[in-house]
């Protein structure tokens, strides 16, 4: 029981760091109806922006607070700039052609972030600086509960806030919102689409900037294909949950940290890769549109 | 016979070529162009998929990896036949790699296809991700060591020549199977599926035939692959393997064979050609600049090399044309 309920910790941390990175999945499909491949490599390069800035001013060997939210602001900014570069150079140009061609760019582009970052970083895994120290908060029996699960639970709940109140209560969230409802129309009224689209990139890669530095902590080994797996479970966990819907990502997230903790505990770690998949099929099986989502019928 | 005479004509042309190959090029070319055969079929079957049909399916590399494996399997256990005959044993094990695979394709295909679009695209993903986590848990197909010591055929031409065979089987039946009345049907799915369903068409019946014939060729595919390399585990079959289908599909136009096969040349080779580039840089720039053409080809170019043309449309409207 007392496993369970460690597993339980473990399963809801790991979820919640999957939720920030489905975040900017789900954002960048409600707004642009496509599926933003690039986004885990987005956070690769913020993972990496991290350990560099901890090794430039030297601040890996003084880990807590500061250091913490440093390393969040940086690597929020090089993942914003990058996510806004991405939207500009490669995804603009296409924004009226076939949906299938967004996504084979949205792949190119992964597999340069990818392989372009094993040129410029180097294709061996580097150790993530020690951000924070940690330490069992307090036990109940011999139920651990430790500061990094804390601080990653603390972390994604503030950023996943601070996104739920920019959506629904500011001026530029309503935007959002209407040009993802219908573009033209949004238009129309005085909005500039493209500068709400760049702002979407520029939040979810911000998201993705957070979820970095927070697996940085968690498991401090880094590497450029590190996004690859990670990307697909967020996919899956904002899939899973409706894509498109902000509590549906961090619920599909939840999901799936779960399941895939108690997989790794009862059954075995190898199927814990097939595990995520395998609920996906389930699910969009008997509810096509995710958890959450709203099925539309096709008017012709 | 008549429907036979095209086919033949072009197993000759290839022998021949084969055999070209077969004296003037050292084997590292030789290899780089059984790999080209085998891309030709993975881009051809997937075609079918997401050109004709206009489904979009991330799953290939799982057909072909159950098509590997069957293959690798049988011909390692079972021996129906006498080792004069072994070429023959070779073909039935592959058409019989095709067939688990095809059967794979319509246990797959009947939920999935169901669902449209980007949904589409991640549950085949899925599934594809879960046959290669599946076959790392076998134990008896070797698991994450992988399978080796699969026979291969000894000699390059006769390698060649049979991937040439699979080739010219896999582009003739799917081209007449375009031609026919089941074709139409595939094209209308792509087209507009809501007029087709009202035409009478049972669009997922459609998608699921589609779907099966091309997991078939795909498990072909595997098969041929498993014996070029003799060693294959579940890392050759990863999600990057059916990527580089699709990229094949997409480059080489959505709709068009020969595309499929010009551009399942070129992404094979291409590579191949950028390699002396790592030697004088010192890094890996291959796949960088094998994604950046990507992107840049589908920015600059977004139809496709060829977009739903065959080579013979293409001649037709800009050689004889001017002419």
């Amino acid at each position: 029981m007392q496993d369970f309920i460690q597993h339980i910790i473990n399963g809801i941390s790991l979820g919640s760091i999957y939720a920030l990175i489905a975040l900017g999945y789900t954002m960048v499909y409600g707004i642009l109806k496509m599926i933003n491949f690039a986004h885990s490599d987005v956070y690769m390069v913020g993972a990496f922006a991290a350990y560099y800035v901890a090794r430039f001013f030297g601040i890996e060997a003084n880990p807590g607070l500061p250091t913490l939210i440093t390393l969040l602001v940086a690597s929020m900014v090089v993942c914003s700039l990058l996510g806004l570069a991405i939207e500009r150079l490669a995804y603009r140009p296409l924004r009226s052609s076939p949906k299938l061609n967004i996504l084979i760019t949205a792949i190119g582009v992964s597999l340069f972030l990818e392989y372009g970052g094993q040129v410029v970083f180097g294709a061996d895994p580097k150790v993530f600086p020690e951000v924070m120290k940690d330490f069992v908060l307090f036990n109940i029996g011999s139920v651990e509960l430790k500061s990094f699960d804390v601080t990653v639970l603390v972390v994604s709940l503030i950023a996943m806030l601070g996104l739920q109140f920019l959506i629904h209560k500011t001026k530029i969230g309503k935007a959002m919102r209407a040009v993802s409802s219908n573009a033209s129309v949004a238009s129309l009224l005085g909005m500039n689409p493209d500068r709400i689209i760049a702002f979407t990139f520029i939040v979810g890669s911000a998201l993705a900037g957070v979820g970095s530095v927070l697996v940085g902590m968690k498991y401090p080994k880094i590497d450029p294909l590190m996004g690859m797996m990670i990307g697909l479970k967020a996919f899956v966990a904002a899939v899973l949950g409706g894509i498109g819907n902000v509590g549906g990502a961090v619920l599909g997230a939840l999901i799936m940290g779960l399941s895939e903790e108690m997989v790794v505990a009862y059954i075995s770690s190898t199927y814990r890769d097939a595990l995520a998949f395998g609920i996906l099929i389930v699910i969009l099986i008997f509810k096509p549109a995710g958890l959450l989502g709203k099925y539309t019928v096709e008017k012709v | 016979m008549k429907f036979l005479k095209m086919p033949l004509l072009a197993l000759a042309g290839l022998s021949v070529l084969g055999l070209i190959f077969d004296f003037g090029f050292n084997a590292y070319i030789q290899l780089t162009l059984l790999f080209v055969l085998v891309n030709c079929l993975m881009s051809m079957s997937l075609n079918l998929v997401n050109g004709y049909t206009g489904q979009f399916s991330l799953g290939h590399a799982g057909f072909m990896a159950i098509g590997a494996y069957f293959s690798a399997y049988a011909n390692t256990h079972w021996d129906i036949l006498p080792p004069s005959l072994q070429y023959i044993e070779f073909f039935v094990w592959a058409a019989g790699a095709g067939l688990t695979a095809a059967a794979a394709g319509f246990l797959v295909g009947l939920p999935s296809l169901r669902l449209k679009g980007d949904y589409l695209a991640i549950v085949t993903l899925g599934f594809g991700e879960i046959i290669r986590v599946a076959l790392l848990n076998m134990d008896f197909l070797g698991g994450p060591r992988g399978y080796s010591g699969i026979p291969g055929f000894g000699s390059f031409l006769f390698s060649f020549i049979f991937a040439s065979l699979w080739g010219v089987i896999c582009f003739f039946t799917i081209w007449r199977v375009m031609h026919s009345t089941y074709g139409r049907g595939f094209l209308s799915v792509r087209e507009d599926e809501i007029a087709a369903e009202a035409m009478g068409i049972n669009t997922t019946k459609m998608k699921v035939r589609a779907f099966v014939l091309s997991s078939f060729f795909a498990g072909v595919a595997g098969a041929l692959f498993a014996h070029f390399t003799n060693f294959i585990n579940p890392s050759s079959f990863t999600f990057l393997q059916s990527v580089n289908a699709v990229i094949m599909v997409v480059l080489g136009g959505m709709g068009s064979m020969t595309g499929s096969i010009v551009a399942a040349f070129l992404i094979t080779a291409l590579p191949e050609v950028l390699r002396p580039l790592q030697d004088l840089t010192g890094v890996d720039l291959r796949m960088v600049i094998y994604s950046l053409a990507l992107i840049l080809v589908m920015i600059l170019r977004p139809k496709g090399l060829f977009g739903d043309l065959e080579l013979t449309d293409v001649w037709r409207k800009y050689v004889r044309r001017s002419a």
